[in-house]
């Protein structure tokens, strides 16, 4: 790769997204078939810095980083101490002191990881940033999706939900743009934010409109505190009005393939029928996730290797 | 002393014409003046002699900030960006929300002896928006007007009864415009540049509103408002319908409103992060056309000097604010007078005369019998914006490496060269 850090799939380009997707499918490939002691990273370090919650993202880039023979640390940092705490320059410099390779890092708000990547000479793996983006989420959405279609090209994706508060509805329009998808959107007005359709978004004014034809659907996790935030009325309103159920399923593309990042609120962004379905790949998003990770990892750190 | 061989900007016009300054006043002008014995000449050939610089809307941050800026810092950048004058708003530490901090601030500003230092006292008492401040006091004191700077007062009673009681001492309110449960947290203007950072965004109405509360009670009351920093396309058309109708409201924008939009955030550049923020290309060109037709009657620098510590910092928790006292000239005159939107003298005019009149203080014209304050400048130098020459402690600017004309060669103030470039 061109760039030190991976901090979102705007400043890649659709080579680069082509060569982390290829090198990610032959990961899965191994892991799958049991090969998670891999030594491309031995001897190297990856600290997991997380300013927010997250078993899954975390989960997913520590096991990512001990199957290519990394050694791992986590950090938790409370998101009230970010105020008061040390600042972001200077957690940065600490663990480039410690001569730190890759820094995984979430964060509450919008382009902390760019601070970050700008600061220290390790390099920084975005793992969602505010309502910026989750890059490496959009990469094992794309993963999935090319293994069950060969190609990302004239596909069509439907992104259903919270989409104003979503780093992932973002990453993935970038990336599966880039590949020559199209990413059609809808979300109550309140939870759509301005600027997508110059981004190559199709803003969609139903989820009729949205999910007719499309050849996935990807739902976004809806949480309580929009609804608090007077968002909408309350989730079953949500639900009712704005979920993807099994009749609003059956207007896409037979076969159409159901996404969502995770975890799921059954009932209100997608029913449980569209959730356990047949064409739902929400379980194999999971290994795609450590896959995508163990790529990106691998080909931030390549060049030092060789 | 006597200043000769300039073009001097004398209201509406620009001539020819050699200065004499005696006491600290301007003594004669006139096509050519012949130097007296031992008097002293400032040859300005090639320069143009401008009434002072008044800049109504700056941030000194003293006391309290001084980490920031002081008034000295403050009054170094002020007279090396041309301007004999500064308002300085109230949010320092203690408020300057009393005849002691006022005074202070007033006292301070006469101690360093570079430019005229006029406070700005705060409208409630801590800027909390509970109760009046002591505006007689603070009148007594020196305050020139009064602000709620950094914030409007939400209650629009106590709002109204602050604009009435001010009048009662002469005083303005300033007010700077923001529905706080509008903006809800958003830090950038919110957009297409919002979407792309995901940085939370605000939108024109959050000022708009309060643009249109404050021109109501001007217009149900008759009480003359100014409106701090706008930086909307549709609260410039507010003001515009409201002036229409004979509203007596005047309006201010700032350098950063006609020279950028919000595409300077997109690299998280915590330096472009601004209150009001940075908007869309058809603000900019409304504020410009604003300025062009008289709507916006002057331009502040809204100076919001910061130390790199509140900047160095994710975009959510950095401060507000550009250090901006010494790029306003020059922004002002490379986006305006040489694109052709105003011409020189009305520039001047905005950056002068204008708020001398709209806070009633001495200054702002090149005329016999005013005092010296005199800002003298070379507009054909081009220059580039490097903070780390900038006098001023806040070396935050998103205009780095901009390349801008017009230098100032001379400050004086009163009659004495208090910078020279």
């Amino acid at each position: 790769m061109k760039h030190k850090d991976l901090l979102g799939l705007y400043t890649l380009e659709a080579e680069e997204i082509g060569e982390i997707l290829s090198l990610a499918a032959k990961m899965k490939a191994l892991v799958r078939a049991g090969q998670k002691s891999l030594d491309s990273l031995k001897g190297r370090s990856a600290v997991t810095l997380f300013y927010e919650n997250s078993t899954r993202t975390r989960t997913s880039f520590e096991f990512a980083a001990k199957f290519l023979g990394a050694s791992t640390v986590n950090i938790s940092v409370a998101t009230s101490s970010v105020q008061k705490g040390e600042t972001l320059v200077d957690t940065g410099k600490t663990l480039d002191a410690m001569h730190t390779d890759f820094i995984v890092m979430r964060h509450p708000m919008g382009g902390a990881p760019t601070l970050l990547g700008k600061t220290v000479k390790a390099h920084v793996i975005n793992a969602g940033d505010g309502m910026n983006e989750h890059p490496t989420q959009a990469l094992l959405d794309m993963l999935s999706m090319l293994e069950a279609w060969g190609t990302l090209e004239g596909k069509t994706v439907a992104i259903l939900g919270d989409i104003r508060h979503s780093r992932v509805a973002k990453s993935n329009l970038y990336g599966l743009t880039k590949m020559g998808a199209t990413v059609r959107m809808f979300a109550p007005r309140t939870l759509m934010p301005a600027g997508l359709d110059c981004m190559g978004a199709k803003i969609c004014r139903s989820r009729e409109e949205a999910v007719e034809g499309a050849d996935a659907v990807m739902g976004l996790r809806i949480q309580l505190e929009r609804q608090k935030a007077g968002n909408f009325p309350s989730l079953g309103e949500y639900a009712k009005y704005y979920g993807v159920n099994e009749d609003i399923l059956r207007l896409a593309k037979e076969g159409a393939l159901v996404l969502h990042p995770g975890p799921v609120n059954r009932g209100v962004e997608l029913t449980s029928g569209v959730i356990d379905g047949e064409t739902s790949v929400i379980t194999d998003q999971v290994l795609s996730g450590v896959a995508v990770r163990m790529a990106v990892l691998q080909l931030l750190g390549e060049e030092e290797i060789c | 002393m006597l200043i000769s061989n300039a073009t001097l900007v004398c209201g509406n016009r620009e001539k020819r014409a050699d200065l004499r300054i005696e006491n600290g006043k301007i003594a004669s002008i006139a096509p050519r003046l012949v130097p007296r014995k031992n008097e002293p000449v400032l040859d300005c050939a090639g320069y143009t002699v401008l009434p002072g610089l008044i800049d109504m809307h700056v941030h000194l941050r003293e006391p309290g900030f001084e980490k920031k800026e002081t008034i000295e810092s403050g009054a170094r950048a002020a007279v090396a960006g041309g301007f004999t004058a500064v308002c300085c708003m109230p949010n320092t530490k203690p408020v300057a929300d009393n005849k002691v901090v006022v005074s202070y601030i007033k006292h301070r500003g006469e101690e360093v002896g570079l430019c005229k230092v006029y406070p700005i006292g705060a409208i409630t008492e801590g800027q909390k928006g509970e109760t009046l401040a002591s505006i007689g006091g603070m009148k007594a004191a020196g305050a020139v007007a009064l602000s709620e700077d950094g914030k409007s007062v939400e209650n629009s009673k106590l709002m109204a009864n602050a604009m009435l009681y001010a009048s009662d001492f002469g005083l303005k309110c300033l007010c700077h415009c923001e529905d706080r449960a509008l903006v809800d947290g958003g830090v950038v203007n919110e957009g297409y540049y919002s979407t792309l950072t995901g940085l939370k965004g605000s939108i024109r109405a959050a000022e708009d509103i309060l643009i249109a509360r404050e021109i109501c009670l001007s217009e149900s009351l008759n009480i003359p408002v100014h409106i701090c920093h706008v930086s909307t396309f549709s609260g410039v058309q507010l003001i515009r319908e409201a002036k229409k109708r004979g509203v007596n409201v005047t309006a201010e924008t700032c350098p950063h409103y006609f020279t950028l939009t919000d595409a300077a955030i997109s690299s998280f550049d915590t330096n472009a992060k601004v209150n009001p923020p940075l908007r869309e290309e058809k603000d900019r060109l409304a504020v410009i056309e604003g300025l062009r037709d008289g709507t916006l009657d002057c331009i502040a620098s809204d100076h919001a000097p910061h130390h790199e510590d509140d900047k160095n910092v994710e975009f959510d928790l950095a401060a507000f604010g550009i250090s901006g006292l010494e790029t306003s000239f020059a922004l002002s005159y490379t986006a305006l007078v040489r694109s052709g939107a105003l011409t020189l003298p009305a520039l001047v005019g905005k950056m002068s005369a204008r708020p001398a009149e709209i806070l009633g203080l001495a200054g702002g014209k090149l005329e016999v019998g005013a005092p010296a304050d005199i800002t003298v400048v070379d507009l054909a130098e081009k220059w580039t914006v490097d903070p780390s020459k900038f006098l001023s402690k806040g070396k935050n600017t998103p205009f780095r490496g901009m390349e801008v004309y017009g230098s100032v060669k001379y400050t004086l103030v009163d009659g004495e060269i208090k910078f020279c470039g």
